[in-house]
């Protein structure tokens, strides 16, 4: 089983802070982490190689040379061989120029790594939240998707996919070469191990660069000018004001303070 | 691709039964205004398998036109099948924009459709608007875990494409009078381009069954039940009010409640009338699912906490004597003993 | 957090190292976790089991034997991020190096291999030195080994042993000539399968709930020639030295973790917690009650990162050594006595986990030394010099 799994390093959302004064968000200071829905599909695919020692897991990260940092954390929890995807060409892509580039860089890296027959995404970045990545990268390369998963099973060239549904959970067969997206599983990624980590530290990460595809990519459809969404305008939501706090002595008096105010607000 | 029409499409997501899901009527109320001032029709697309209940819907909330396609291959979701009807149809009337329902279906077509068309797409839409300089649909969404909001354009492709995120637009007032045009298209997706297969429903164990997305009223518990046992009162002010309880992150970190039950960036997004936070802190992330609320009512003991800061009513003080005083007003309100 | 006192010159690796165990604590360590385990005064297994896996339990184990081959400061760097957040947690898994260490300094190889293979597979190795009327008085142990042919027996019963319950090998201290006193005691490998071996009371302590203490009890186990450590009789240079080793990161540096947990505590709450309007932390009172809890902190913290270093660069300093565990068990026992009056009731309460540092604290300066033995061990080694 050959997989590849897609990570992106992400602004650790829960730390940044909004500029009470500019309304801005403070980046600074933020620190980088793996988009957790990328640890988890790597930990997915981890699974299926603890199954099957045979199976093999390459990394593809796209984003700027501190992405390298990324890919070392992955290497540590299962990942044999990362590949960062880097340059100033690929900077201002939306969600269709960044999978066209991704599903590009795929196929370079199969020339080395062979043809891969599980491509894994976390379900969506923390950062931007589109989900879209994957599916489109499924698209490019024209293979069959599950999205929502949350374990992966191989068995031969079927892979049977726990996948999220509104009433609960379809199991759900696929052939591959496929693409699997995955959402918060009920498991935590493995930590990595003093071992692994230290190896992870000296591997070499090659780097991908647009000149390294310029014979298969079309330029045109990367980047900025390659991207079929602009941004107009960002801003900061609006906070909220104007709520009550109640208070009273007893929480007991609180309590009916509340139920009180709730039933003459029609609110129940 | 350029649109031959100035219409607006609405994806109406059905269940296997046939029925239209509310996301897809509470998008014709949003696409009404959007498709008039494009100066094109309000366009439902139904698929599915016996669907007259859901065309009948589009109609009685909004559409002046319904395309249906119906087969057997459409009665449960699959990529290929509903991706390529999609994109057959679009082939053929070639929209100006189209708004799909950012559930987990429509999120896993989206991307599908909107790539294969090599148009843009945005995903999980708070507010929609038309932008007055260009004429384009101005998709606004939160990004950076709800932190901060982007407006997005996608002005040299066609169609501009959108999901948008359930229970912000409230279904318009339905109109049983309405009639509107229905085309039948008999356009069919071959088995063996499905190339996914459902092998096995697998139901949540009974009495986990949670519909947080669906719920009118959610009663949410967080570190401050400081436990599994916490849940209880939680619970029972839940079934009082006939609602669901919910969670923070950090009670379903902490092994507290099952995952289904989280509400936030890597939990669910809610949207219910009343969302009634206990001991929960207002982290970020856990702030961005529940803003499409109605009205929020918090029980914290920390007057600093930051869910007090969106709150409609906020409570200071101990949750496991306000909740449970609560509870027993709202049965003795409704007779219950 | 505080960042300010965590760079201490380490290297990529040590800080790669500080970090993974950070984020495993802030994971599967915190107080929420912690509390159940603390009342019912039990080991957390699953987070020991996830420590194990990671290598943690087994880090000063040379690489050639399966562990992760690392030196003192890395053992301290542990322990610190560990008693950041569980001291007994800390305890439990720092006992497994203090076990080995004997059997690294002074076993041979195949012993080393043989032991080393019960921590790295994810077991538990306890030290066994101490007894009822003996703990740092070494000279009045009581439990013998008797050789018999290519057999040693062991009679005796050993108390306060960390692990003690769940150890599947012990290193233990016991005399093959009583009449010689501390020169009469050797130190034995000893497995938890030997017919004889079993365990006794579990002691129900104050703190450190989230480590096991037990008496253990050798009833003519039979032993073969091949589990004695070094030689015979040597048994009292090994526990010593073993001790300069184990006591700057085994205690010494929990310490510092624990101190630092109380004092990012002690900032959050005071800046919101207010009286008079006021949030506690513009008082000067408490203002300089930090302060004070910042500068015993850093001040041992450097002590103890200096022994770590001097022990990986070859140099054995006792004074060093202990100086390092009793700087830093006093300063956390103030440090907590003070955070539980910054928090004030809600200190007292079981509600918070500063209660809980304050109960852990007391250990450090009875464990492994008690700080008066340590004092007699600096002054005897100072004086030395004047000689």
């Amino acid at each position: 089983m050959n997989m590849l799994v897609c990570i992106k390093q992400v602004p650790d959302t829960t730390e940044i802070r909004i500029d009470p004064v500019k309304h801005t968000l403070i980046r600074d200071g933020v620190p980088s982490i793996v988009n957790p829905f990328d640890a988890y599909a790597l930990e997915c695919a981890a699974r299926i190689k603890d199954k099957n020692p045979d199976a093999k897991i390459t990394l593809v990260c796209m984003g700027p040379p501190q992405a390298m940092d990324a890919l070392k954390t992955c290497l540590a929890v299962g990942g044999d061989k990362a590949y960062l995807v880097s340059g100033r060409e690929f900077g201002g892509s939306d969600t269709l120029a960044t999978s066209y580039i991704l599903a590009t860089a795929i196929k370079k890296i199969e020339e080395t790594e062979g043809k891969f027959d599980i491509i894994f995404c976390g379900k969506q970045a923390i950062d931007g939240d589109t989900a879209q990545v994957g599916p489109e990268i499924a698209e490019h390369l024209d293979y069959p998707q599950v999205t929502y998963a949350h374990e992966a099973f191989a068995e031969g060239d079927l892979v049977k996919v726990k996948k999220e549904v509104d009433e609960g959970f379809e199991m759900i067969g696929v052939k591959t070469p496929c693409v699997i997206t995955v959402t918060k599983p009920n498991f935590e990624p493995r930590y990595p191990s003093i071992k692994s980590k230290m190896a992870a530290n000296r591997k070499e990460i090659p780097t991908i660069a647009f000149a390294d595809l310029e014979s298969i990519i079309d330029s045109g459809r990367i980047g900025l000018k390659g991207s079929p969404t602009k941004v107009k305008k960002t801003f900061t939501p609006e906070v909220k004001t104007g709520g009550i706090i109640i208070k009273e002595d007893t929480n007991e008096a609180s309590a009916k303070v509340l139920f009180e105010r709730l039933v003459a607000d029609k609110v129940m | 691709m350029e649109a031959k029409t100035k219409d607006l499409w609405v994806f109406i997501e059905t269940t296997d039964e046939g029925n239209a899901k509310n996301v897809g009527l509470e998008l014709l109320g949003a696409g009404r205004g959007l498709a008039d001032k494009q100066g094109g029709k309000l366009v439902a697309i139904v698929i599915g398998n016996n669907v007259d209940a859901a065309v009948k819907a589009s109609t009685t909330y909004g559409a002046d036109k319904v395309i249906v396609v119906e087969g057997s291959e459409y009665q449960h979701y699959t990529t290929d099948a509903y991706t390529n009807a999609m994109y057959a149809l679009v082939e053929k009337y070639a929209p100006t924009s189209i708004l799909i329902g950012a559930t987990n279906n429509g999120r896993d077509m989206g991307p599908r459709l909107s790539c294969r068309l090599k148009t843009g797409l945005t995903a999980d839409c708070t507010q929609l608007a038309i932008d007055e300089e260009s004429g384009n649909v101005a998709w606004t969404r939160p990004a950076f875990g709800g932190n901060l909001m982007a407006t997005i354009l996608c002005p040299d492709n066609r169609p501009q494409i959108g999901t948008v995120r359930p229970g912000v637009f409230k279904k318009g007032e339905p109109d049983e009078s309405r009639s509107a045009e229905i085309i039948k298209e008999d356009f069919h997706v071959a088995p063996e381009a499905i190339r996914t297969q459902l092998l096995e429903v697998i139901k949540e164990v009974a009495g986990e069954l949670v519909d947080l997305e669906g719920a009118e009223i959610i009663v949410s518990g967080g570190r401050g039940v400081g436990g599994p046992e916490g849940f209880k009162p939680i619970k029972e002010l839940a079934d009082a009010l006939g609602g669901v309880v919910g969670a923070s992150r950090a009670a379903v970190d902490s092994g507290w409640i099952a995952h289904a039950h989280q509400v936030g960036q890597t939990g669910k997004t809610v949207g219910p009338k009343v969302y009634i936070a206990c001991g929960i802190s207002g982290a970020i992330q856990h702030l961005a699912g529940i803003t499409g609320s109605k009205t929020i009512i918090a029980i914290n003991k920390d007057e600093t906490a930051a869910i007090f800061n969106v709150a409609d009513y906020g409570v200071v003080g101990d949750l496991f004597e306000i909740v449970p005083a609560l509870t027993a007003q709202i049965k003795k309100l409704k007779g219950i003993e | 957090m505080n960042n300010t006192v965590l760079d201490f010159g380490f290297t990529p690796d040590q800080k790669d190292l500080q970090m993974m165990v950070r984020e495993f604590g802030e994971k599967e360590l915190t107080w929420e976790k912690m509390r159940e385990f603390d009342d019912r005064g039990e080991i957390p297994m699953e987070a020991y089991k996830k420590a194990a896996e990671m290598g943690l339990t087994a880090i000063t184990i040379p690489e050639e034997f399966g562990g992760a081959g690392m030196g003192q400061v890395e053992n301290a760097i542990l322990s610190e991020e560990l008693g950041y957040w569980n001291g007994g947690f800390a305890t439990t898994v720092l006992a497994n190096g203090l076990a080995f260490d004997p059997v690294l300094l002074f076993g041979n190889d195949e012993q080393k291999a043989y032991y080393a293979k019960y921590i790295v597979d994810g077991g538990f190795a306890a030290f066994a030195l101490t007894e009822a009327n003996a703990g740092s008085d070494a000279g009045a142990l009581r439990t013998t080994a008797v050789k018999e042919g290519d057999e040693y027996v062991i009679n005796g019963c050993k108390c306060f042993i960390t692990n003690g319950g769940v150890a599947d090998v012990y290193t233990v201290f016991a005399l093959t000539d009583p009449d010689a006193g501390a020169r009469g005691l050797s130190c034995f490998i000893v497995e938890r399968d030997r017919k004889g071996v079993s365990v006794g009371k579990e002691e129900d302590k104050l703190g450190i709930r989230t480590s096991n203490t037990c008496e253990v009890i050798f009833d003519n186990v039979r032993i073969p020639a091949k589990n004695l450590v070094g030689q015979e009789g040597k048994g009292f240079k090994i526990a010593m030295t073993t001790f300069d080793l184990t006591r700057p990161a085994a205690v010494g540096a929990g310490t510092i973790g624990g101190a630092r947990f109380l004092i990012d505590q002690c900032v959050q709450y005071a800046m919101v917690r207010t009286t008079f309007g006021q949030p506690i932390l513009t008082n000067q009172a408490i203002q300089f009650k930090i302060a004070d809890m910042e500068i015993g902190t850093q001040a041992a913290r450097a002590l103890v990162y200096r022994a770590a270093e001097m022990l990986d660069a070859g140099v054995v300093d006792t004074t060093i050594a202990a100086s390092a565990k009793v700087a830093g068990s006093d300063n956390l026992l103030k440090v907590s006595a003070e955070a539980i009056q910054i928090f004030g009731g809600n200190g007292y309460s079981r509600e918070y986990p500063i209660a809980t540092i304050y109960r852990d604290a007391k250990i450090y300066q009875i464990y492994e030394g008690t700080n008066e033995i340590q004092r007699m061990v600096i002054i005897k080694s100072m004086l030395k010099a004047y000689m």
